[in-house]
């Protein structure tokens, strides 16, 4: 070690601090620049501790099972009446959605329908918030060999949560639907008319450009549409709901508050996944 | 410390056991402020708790930075700041600034500081935090380019001074008993 005199030392450590500080400044550069930098980092550093919070979703999850198992018993009576008249609801949808299957089977036979061809999924469990303060997104712990590419898209048991953004070796991000950066083509269901569904990291997302002499009705179920190529057409997504201000929102079906294992389906769709870096260079722009 | 070292006076190196006591302790702030910022981003399962993370890292960063600044230097509050920016999802280079700038403040208000109680440290961490907030919400705004809405700001400023006292109680344990060099 180099040995310097008091006064040397004294003033090399005043000026640790305002070198930092500079030395921030070119970090935010060199993150704008090199904008997978940041992401290759974060990725590696999800992937190193994955596992990790992993191995605690399981004692956290018992904790939270026991507090909610302590509340459900509290109102089970006024929990009981609820489930008893939502069963009957339920039963009479459910023949009305029996019928309707089988005359959409019988249709679809004297049509020669081509079926959808089934897609393939892996179901995953969210481990962490991956979105921080400003961005919604969630952390998937998956396999070594899990297969999973950018852009397949993320479902839970109610409806869309969002897309793959990003893959480690051990992770994948999924960017919600709520993401400031999320835009997803999307059908009214009864009127059929197209619109963009655009995230505001609130906790519904807008619903834009929807044609003209077409109004989105209180309540209107929106699903995807397959408009380029990015997702499968008709995955619920939720409901139509007016803000304060008159502004239709989408109050999303799926659970995103609360998500705990997700699937992950593989549509063979690359309608707008993300150029892998190697293909990004064009000709002419080096 | 042993009696002997209380008076000045050209004493024997300290043994090696001595020195890694001394280094530990010297090394509990940092790795109690990583360990509980990794610790936030763990599944609990609370609502808004992507916002404990940097309230986590700011309350950490304003209270070691104040009492032992020797165990917690510019360069560990810089290595804090990465750790913030990528666990975060912050733009590089947002969180480690601010929390540069806040390590800063702590250092000149030190000495002024030190004579008042709690409650005084606590009041000028509000406007620290609020300041701290403010300067993530500007940068992210700035760094991507983007309209975003203040809420989360002030989010992060409220739970950084609801969070701080209960953080500098056993910070302050930690202080007097395992943090402290002069104990080994």
């Amino acid at each position: 070690m180099i040995r310097l005199s008091i006064q040397a030392r004294q003033a090399l450590a005043r000026l640790t601090l305002p070198v930092l500080i500079v030395a921030s400044f070119a970090m935010m550069l060199l993150g704008k620049a090199d904008a997978l930098l940041a992401e290759r980092a974060r990725t590696a550093l999800a992937d190193g501790l994955a596992p990790i919070y992993a191995a605690l979703a399981a004692p956290l999850g018992r904790v939270h099972d026991a507090v909610n198992e302590a509340v459900n018993l509290w109102d089970m009576r006024d929990e009981n009446a609820r489930l008893r008249d939502e069963n009957e609801k339920l039963r009479r949808w459910q023949s009305i959605a029996l019928a309707l299957d089988a005359e959409n089977q019988r249709l679809k036979a004297s049509l020669h329908w081509i079926p959808d061809p089934d897609a393939s999924f892996v179901t995953a469990r969210v481990v962490a918030d991956a979105g921080g303060v400003y961005a919604k997104a969630v952390l998937l712990s998956v396999g070594p060999n899990h297969g999973i590419r950018k852009g397949e898209i993320a479902v839970d048991e109610r409806g869309l949560v969002g897309r793959v953004t990003e893959v480690g070796s051990r992770t994948a991000r999924v960017l919600l639907l709520t993401d400031l950066n999320s835009r997803i083509p999307v059908t009214l269901e009864t009127s059929r008319a197209h619109a963009i569904l655009i995230g505001t990291n609130g906790p519904r997302p807008r619903l834009l450009y929807w044609p003209e002499g077409v109004v989105p009705q209180e309540g209107e179920r929106i699903v995807t549409s397959a408009e380029a190529n990015a997702f499968p057409a008709n995955l619920p997504i939720g409901a139509v709901h007016y803000a304060g201000n008159g502004a239709p929102e989408v109050e999303p079906a799926a659970m995103l508050q609360k998500l705990e294992v997700v699937r992950i389906f593989d549509y063979g769709l690359n309608g707008v996944t993300a150029p892998e870096p190697a293909a990004r260079a064009t000709p002419g722009r080096h | 410390m042993a009696y002997i070292d209380r008076r000045p006076g050209i004493r024997p190196r300290p043994t090696l056991g001595r020195r890694l006591d001394i280094a530990a302790r010297a090394g509990v702030p940092g790795c109690l402020t990583i360990l509980l910022m990794l610790l936030t981003e763990a599944p609990l399962g609370i609502a808004g708790q992507a916002t404990l993370l940097p309230a986590v890292a700011l309350c950490s960063v304003w209270f070691w930075s104040l009492v032992r600044p020797e165990s917690f230097p510019p360069p560990l509050v810089f290595v804090i700041g990465l750790l913030l920016d990528l666990l975060g999802y912050l733009p590089l280079g947002a969180g480690m600034f601010t929390l540069l700038c806040v390590h800063g403040v702590a250092l000149t208000l030190r000495r002024g500081l030190a004579l008042r109680g709690f409650v005084w440290i606590w009041l000028v961490f509000a406007l620290v935090a609020s300041a701290a907030s403010l300067a993530i919400w500007l940068l992210v705004m700035l760094l991507n380019f983007r309209l975003l809405s203040p809420r989360p700001a002030m989010f992060m400023a409220v739970l950084s001074v609801a969070i701080y006292p209960v953080l500098a109680v056993p910070f302050a344990a930690a202080h007097r008993s395992v943090a402290n060099p002069e104990d080994a």
